[in-house]
């Protein structure tokens, strides 16, 4: 798809703002003028780039600056190191454990969630009675806080008292340990992550979907496309960017999964711990859990390092992925 | 979903600034004569509600407002951000015997309540309790003790009743006079009553019998006296464990950790029968099995003898304010007559001779424990109690052993294995 979305071009490009005044140097007042059209729209962007230096950049490099360091908040220590954290954070079994943790929740919970949102979207954009009810029930569940959806979540995957262990005896099935097993601790956390976020990606897919043009879609029925088929070949394709623009966005919030595997934590007074065999420890939690709760503030910056450029790699290997695999062009 | 980065880059940058600025407005002058409001940090239920208001009323110029949290586990992490960054912290802030030795490698961030008039108070203090406040070389007095944690056993009355055990707490203490008779009076139990199990969890008992072990023995535990890991050579240590894991493998256990919601829950049920119990629990009893519980539970003497588990201290931020009134507070709070007041709201048992000898204190009953005599009780196992040393990363080599044990009682480590998998977590936890 190549949607040009630069502002038509009525006439040849604005030169220069005017020609110089016929005097022999510009005055004050002129070069004032040039400046202001010069310089106006980088100031009015400059907040942004203020609050990110502030509030982005420096805390990214001051980071970076902790990370070379052995650093106790608790205990004072503060010794420079150079690279040995992250030496050892290549061998540190736990953190690749967490790491493991965090992308085995991060595919269980962002697949099923992304095909979810855009059968959502699709079946949103058929004519359909109170419309506007329907997409903004979609949002409800992101407006609900995180912590609230987390709790009730936690005590209906509850071992002993849970709804859904009850549910699930009411049929016949042995009651699940949901937090103390791996792969279903897994599972309940991507429910409550797909719980909040599917309505957010079926709106996003539901505005890309709208923007289609229809005769496209009736072109396709007359040569007889089916509505299977339609979804597949137009739709789709069609959403690429989009569909690219909700994958990156999940792999970034996905990899720094935090609120909800660390309410899920009930079993252990420790929260950061991810359940006693750290089996649903996320990175984030990891990271927390050593700049915070083991007096490990280096450490920590280091994980959060790691952390970061993971989140680049992923991020292009989603987009490398999604694009390929989204058509031809 | 992102705010835990977002939360941790504000730390760092937070930090970054107060590091280079901090360090300069030690406002030590702490004028007395203007309204002062001083803030107390606590977790748990310390009982000073009462002694608050009466300090306001003997000192009309000071507000005083109390921040608490429920556990020490959600406390760590506010102390550690506020002394880092040396601000935010309460004028008086408490200090657990676990993480008290991680602050003592920053005493110059707090006052030296020898300035203050402390001087004079060791004659409050059980000598071990002093000493602990003391900075190694003796010259920095940094924490004054409130309460320690005498070891008790509390178990249910209604439940050994249907077991067929006795249920009147002389009997039940001398149904297990070692933890071996512990273990097997509950095998018995468990036959009787299968619907409950034993004990709560693991964990009590470790950190009891290491404590009982250590005190008996070379008195220290998981660190030697000079903060070395000695985790897998001191035999306290692996005898302690053993017991606990028995108590796993024989599935004795509901494997649950004290505070957290599923252990509150269970109280509130007949989940398990006996918990370990410190002086300090039985508040904790009362405030989660709520008015069902009352009559229900009742205090005997642990197995193994006496022991402690818990106790904390009080010390002066030097970022405070009002360096003069906070230590005043704070010896009011860990005065003998504060000490008894504080037993009186939370069963927090004194570390102050004087305030346990008090006849509100030495003849008091719980009438939530079936009017069980805990005064003379908890104060005849304190007499008993050997101090033990406990390294900077103490609190975090326990709850790594604890997580081991626990995942043995859940199916999720073999019990041989457990040893090795400890240790390897030990040495992790200490680095």
């Amino acid at each position: 798809m190549t949607t040009d979305l630069r502002p038509g071009r009525n006439g040849p490009p604005t030169a220069s703002p005017a020609p110089a005044p016929p005097g022999p140097r510009p005055t004050w007042r002129a070069r004032l003028a040039r400046l202001d059209v010069k310089g106006a729209p980088y100031a009015f962007i400059s907040p942004f780039y203020l609050v990110f230096l502030v509030f982005g950049a420096f805390p990214l490099v001051y980071t970076l600056w902790v990370s070379l360091h052995d650093w106790e908040l608790a205990s004072g220590t503060r010794e420079f190191v150079g690279l040995d954290n992250y030496d050892y954070l290549l061998s540190d079994a736990d953190f690749w454990h967490a790491t493991v943790n965090t992308l085995g929740i991060f595919v269980l919970s962002t697949g099923p969630q992304l095909v979810l949102a855009l059968l959502i979207a699709n079946t949103l954009n058929r004519r359909m009675r109170l419309p506007t009810m329907f997409r903004i029930g979609m949002v409800a569940p992101l407006v609900t806080s995180t912590a609230a959806v987390a709790i009730v979540f936690t005590q209906m995957f509850d071992k002993d008292w849970g709804m859904i262990n009850w549910a699930i005896g009411l049929v016949g099935i042995d009651p699940i340990h949901w937090s103390s097993s791996r792969g279903w601790s897994w599972a309940a956390i991507a429910m409550m992550v797909d719980w909040r976020w599917t309505g957010y990606n079926a709106l996003i897919y539901l505005a890309a979907m709208q923007a289609i043009p229809k005769d496209l879609y009736e072109a396709a029925a007359i040569d007889g496309a089916s509505r299977l088929r339609q979804f597949w070949q137009i739709t789709v394709p069609m959403l690429r960017p989009t569909i690219i623009f909700t994958v990156i966005i999940s792999t970034i919030g996905g990899l720094q999964l935090f609120t909800e595997p660390v309410l899920f934590s009930v079993g252990t007074p420790n929260k950061m711990d991810g359940g006693p065999m750290h089996q649903f420890q996320t990175i984030t939690m990891y990271m927390y859990d050593n700049a915070f709760g083991h007096d490990r503030y280096g450490y920590g910056a280091t994980v959060a390092w790691a952390l970061f450029v993971m989140i680049i790699v992923f991020s292009l290997i989603n987009f490398l992925a999604v694009r390929r695999t989204g058509g031809t062009k | 979903m992102r705010r835990g980065l977002s939360t941790a880059m504000a730390a760092v940058l937070v930090g970054g600034l107060a590091v280079a600025c901090g360090d300069g407005d030690d406002d030590k002058g702490g004028s007395d004569s203007g309204p002062v409001e001083l803030t107390v940090d606590v977790f748990g239920e310390p009982g000073y509600d009462a002694l608050y208001k009466q300090y306001e009323q003997s000192h009309p110029n000071v507000k005083i407002k109390q921040r608490k949290v429920s556990t020490l586990d959600e406390y760590k992490p506010r102390i550690q951000q506020w002394m880092a960054t040396g601000s935010g912290a309460g004028d008086v802030v408490m200090l657990e015997e676990g993480i008290l030795p991680l602050y003592m490698q920053q005493k110059a961030k707090f006052l030296n309540l020898f300035d203050y008039g402390g001087k004079n108070l060791e004659k409050n203090f059980l000598p071990w309790k002093w000493q602990a406040g003391l900075t190694p070389d003796g010259k920095q007095l940094i924490g004054l003790g409130t309460d320690v944690g005498p070891l008790a056993m509390c178990y249910r009355t209604d439940l050994f009743k249907k077991a067929g055990l006795p249920t009147d707490r002389t009997e039940v203490g001398k149904l297990w006079p070692t933890w071996d008779a512990f273990l097997s009076t509950g095998q018995k139990f468990q036959e009787k009553v299968p619907g409950s199990k034993w004990l709560d969890g693991p964990t009590a008992v470790f950190r009891a019998t290491v404590l009982q072990n250590a005190g008996s023995g070379a008195g220290y535990s998981f660190f030697d006296k000079s903060d070395n890991l000695v985790f897998d050579s001191n035999p306290a240590v692996k005898q302690a464990f053993d017991t606990s894991l028995k108590f796993e493998t024989s599935k004795l256990t509901s494997d649950m950790s004290i505070f957290t919601p599923p252990w509150q829950t269970a109280l509130k049920r007949d989940t398990f029968a006996t918990l370990p119990c410190p002086s300090w629990m039985l508040g904790g009893i009362e405030e989660f099995s709520g008015s069902a519980g009352k009559g229900k539970w009742d205090v005997a003497t642990t197995p193994g003898g006496s022991g402690y588990w818990g106790g904390s201290w009080l010390a002066v931020p030097k970022q405070t304010k009002h360096a003069k009134a906070a230590a005043e507070l704070a010896e009011y709070l860990t005065s003998p007559e504060g000490q008894v007041g504080a037993f009186k709201a939370a069963n927090v048992f004194p570390s102050s001779p004087q305030a346990a000898q008090d006849p509100a204190v030495a003849g008091a009953k719980s009438a939530y424990f079936n009017d069980a005599p805990i005064g003379q009780i908890f104060g005849q196992l304190v007499a008993a109690v050997k101090p033990v040393h406990l390294g900077p990363k103490n609190e975090d080599v326990r709850a790594a052993v604890e997580n081991v044990l626990i995942s043995v009682g859940q199916g999720k480590q073999k019990p041989d294995q457990a040893w090795t998998k400890s240790v390897d977590e030990a040495k992790k936890a200490a680095r």
